[in-house]
This record gives C-alpha cells, sequence and structure tokens, in this order.
C-alpha cells in the first residue's frame, strides 16, 4: 500500500504527472475572476470565500479522470487486482494520492489567492480549515466517480456530470463555513456537517469504488 | 499446490464462448493452450486469474497463489526499470529484483526510464516481473509478444527454471517456446454452441 502511494506520488512530480493542473487551474480562476467582477472591491470581497471554494472544486475536477485511467490503459490496473491488495485499498490510497497531490496544494494556495479576492481577514483560518476539511471529500468522490467510468475512452464528461452533483453538498456546507466565518458568525453547524460528509463519504464510498471497479475490470 | 479447473464456462461480452473446460495443473508442470484467434484464451485465463467470474464451474487453488501478466506490462513510462520492478516486488512483499533482472537480461538497462525502452525490452520488463512476485502459478498471456529468439530462450529459460523450483505456469501462445515437457490443451473443442440467452448483465 504504501510502495503504490510513493509510486503514484513520485509519478505525479516527474514530467507529464500532472502536479502543477489544479493548482495552476486555480491560480487562473482567482486571477480572472477580479477582472470580470470588475472594481468593486465590496462586492469581490463578498463573494471571494464562494469564488475559492468553486475555484478549489472546479481544480479537483479537472484531474480526476487521470485517478484510475492512466493505471487502466497500461495494464496496472489488472495487475493491481491480481496482486494481494484489497481492492478497497487500492482505491483509498488512490484518493489519498490525488488529494496530496491536488487537493493539499489548494488548501495551501487559497489563503494567498485569497488577496487577489480582496478576502476579508477573518476570512483566511476558515477558507484554510474549510478546505482542509472539504477537499478529502472532493477526491474521495472523484475516485468513485473515476472508478465508474474506468473503462470508457474519453469518459471524463460522463464522469464530471456523475460527479457534480455529489460535490453539491461538499460545497454548500464548505463555502458556508468561508462565508460565515468572512461575516464572523458561528461557523460550527455547518463545519461539523462538512466533516460528517468528508468522514461518511472516507468510510463509504471505497467499498462502493471497489465494486464498481471489479465489474467494469471484467 | 494443484490449480483445479472444472466445467468452467466463461463469457464474453455477454456470449458464452467457452464451456466444460476441465483440467488440472501440478506443480512443475506447463500447460499451453492453443486455439485459432477469438476461442477465448483470454478471457479464460482472466477468468482463472481471478479478474471475471466464471460462468459455471470452478477454480480451486488459485487464491493468491497467481502472477498474471496480460497484453499490458503494466509499466509506467516515467519511472525507470529498476524502479518500476522494486514497485511490483513491494506490492507483493518482496524486496530482492536482482535475480530477475539477470535472468532476463536488463541489467545494463536499469537504469533507463521504461517509456524509453523498444517494445521487446518492455516486454522482458513485464514478464521479469513474474519473477518478482513470489507466487508458484503464472498465467501468461501471449508471453511472446514482441520478443527477438534470444529473449524467447530467456523467457523459456525462466520459466524451466521456475517450474524447477516447483511452480507452473499456464500459456496462451502461438509459437513454440523449446519447452518439451509442456502440455499443450487444444481449447478448440470446448467451444461454447451459439444459443441466445437473456443478455441482463449490463443491469448487474
Amino acid at each position: 500500500m504504501i510502495a503504490l502511494l510513493l509510486r503514484d506520488l513520485r509519478l505525479a512530480i516527474r514530467a507529464g504527472g500532472g502536479f502543477g493542473l489544479g493548482l495552476a487551474f486555480f491560480l487562473i480562476v482567482t486571477v480572472l475572476v477580479p477582472f470580470g467582477v470588475g472594481p468593486q472591491t465590496d462586492l469581490l470581497s463578498r463573494i471571494a470565500p464562494g469564488i475559492l471554494w468553486i475555484g478549489a472544486l472546479l481544480a479537483c475536477l479537472l484531474s480526476l479522470d487521470r485517478i484510475l485511467a492512466l493505471d487502466w490503459e497500461d495494464g496496472s490496473l489488472d495487475l493491481l487486482a491480481t496482486a494481494p491488495l484489497p481492492m478497497e485499498g487500492i482505491v483509498t490510497i488512490k484518493a489519498l494520492a490525488h488529494w496530496i497531490t491536488t487537493g493539499l496544494p489548494l488548501v495551501f494556495a487559497a489563503p494567498v489567492l485569497g488577496v487577489l479576492l480582496n478576502l476579508p481577514l477573518a476570512a483566511y483560518q476558515w477558507v484554510l480549515i474549510s478546505l482542509a476539511v472539504g477537499t478529502p471529500a472532493l477526491s474521495v468522490i472523484g475516485t468513485f466517480g473515476a472508478a465508474l467510468t474506468v473503462g470508457l475512452k474519453r469518459g471524463g464528461l460522463l464522469m464530471s456530470l456523475l460527479v457534480l452533483p455529489l460535490y453539491v453538498p461538499t460545497l454548500i456546507f464548505g463555502a458556508e463555513v468561508a462565508r460565515r466565518g468572512a461575516e464572523g458568525l458561528t461557523v460550527q453547524t455547518p463545519l461539523m456537517l462538512l466533516a460528517g460528509i468528508s468522514f461518511g463519504v472516507m468510510a463509504l464510498l471505497p467499498f462502493a469504488s471497489a465494486a464498481v471497479l471489479r465489474i467494469n475490470l471484467r | 499446490m494443484v490449480l483445479t479447473v472444472r466445467d468452467l464456462s466463461v463469457t464474453r461480452g455477454g456470449l458464452a464462448i467457452l464451456e466444460g473446460v476441465s483440467f488440472d495443473m501440478a506443480p512443475g508442470e506447463a500447460l499451453v493452450l492453443r486455439g485459432p484467434n477469438g476461442i477465448g484464451k483470454t478471457t479464460l485465463l482472466r477468468s482463472i486469474a481471478g479478474l471475471q467470474p466464471p460462468e459455471t464451474g470452478s477454480v480451486t487453488g488459485a487464491e493468491d497463489q497467481i502472477a498474471y501478466a496480460g497484453h499490458s506490462d503494466g509499466l509506467k513510462a516515467m519511472l525507470s526499470v529498476t524502479e518500476n520492478l522494486q514497485f511490483w516486488a513491494s506490492v507483493f512483499g518482496l524486496t530482492e529484483i536482482e535475480q530477475a533482472l539477470t535472468a532476463f537480461d536488463l541489467l545494463d538497462l536499469r537504469m533507463r526510464l521504461a517509456g524509453t525502452l523498444s517494445a521487446g525490452q518492455k516486454r522482458r520488463l513485464g514478464l521479469a516481473r513474474l519473477m518478482v512476485t513470489g507466487r508458484p502459478i503464472w498465467v501468461l498471456d501471449e508471453p511472446t509478444v514482441s520478443l527477438d529468439a534470444a529473449s524467447v530462450a530467456l523467457f523459456a529459460d525462466a520459466v524451466r527454471d521456475h517450474l524447477g523450483r516447483g511452480g507452473s505456469a499456464l500459456m496462451a501462445t502461438h509459437i513454440d517456446l523449446g519447452l518439451d515437457e509442456a502440455r499443450v490443451l487444444d481449447l478448440t473443442p470446448f467451444k461454447a454452441r451459439p444459443r441466445t440467452r437473456q443478455i441482463d448483465e449490463a443491469f448487474l
């Protein structure tokens, strides 16, 4: 399992691994939004938490189809399925590797890029916390979507359609934590719900992902 | 551990292609599957390797014993030869890869990225992977594709060595490996009779 994680991380940082893809996309979104909104700093700072969350979510979505498709194409997935690792473990490690290479950099980039969006000072810590709690859910749900579409050529469109509705609760509560934090309100309820979603999908979805992956490998 | 296959029927795309396949393979034995294209050699091997459930019949003695090598080698282009092998060795809980590198004449290529190898060299690396699994039953689908005569001989030596150490090998291949001890099983008599059946696989 550790070997699989290390291999995926090593592949991600080598040429063509797509490590910076999500981060670059996130940067582009946050740089372009102020130009689109125009010179209204009060409006910008009101929508900043939501924009940061949407940017992070889309950046995550961008790299989802690489999670399993590459291993499917070169045959490693077949070989991993016959290896002593349980399939549930394989999909969990894949999701973890995706989070480390995509979700975690976004968590640390968000406060920095928040400056570009005139993010209120009180919101910085809550954007950081809500993304740290919420992005694991994005990776785990995304791995499920990738497992569903693994055998399809150009399955990216179908996967986005399948995954986006599942991302909605995470986005609602994640952005709510950041918004309430920005306005100085209590964040306890949405933060607990966000954590609940993350832990819930982490506990349950690997079994679903493993089941659909077994069917797709037939 | 004897691999026992009894009355196995397999389907591809919802259609039965082979039925009633039965054979035994004892340690030290090699079995070569023969048959025309499309007869179901790959599907049969995937069923035995546990990648797809058989329609009917049973496979015993295969659980956690099989090292499977399919049409693709499962190599990562951006990892070196050593890194690729080391990864598969550690997945199977082993660390020793020198022997596999030597057996398939990969020592000079060990620092090269797998993506820069030729097709035959990639295949040799894919076959070397079998040796780092430590598993007794090798299930090989067209193992000699894109290998030259010298590499086929290397492969035959590796198989012979594996058999000598109590392993066994089940292969689908069209060429003669020079393995005199190998039994040949022709799959043509097991071809499924055409029949209509409810195709419900898409909804399972």
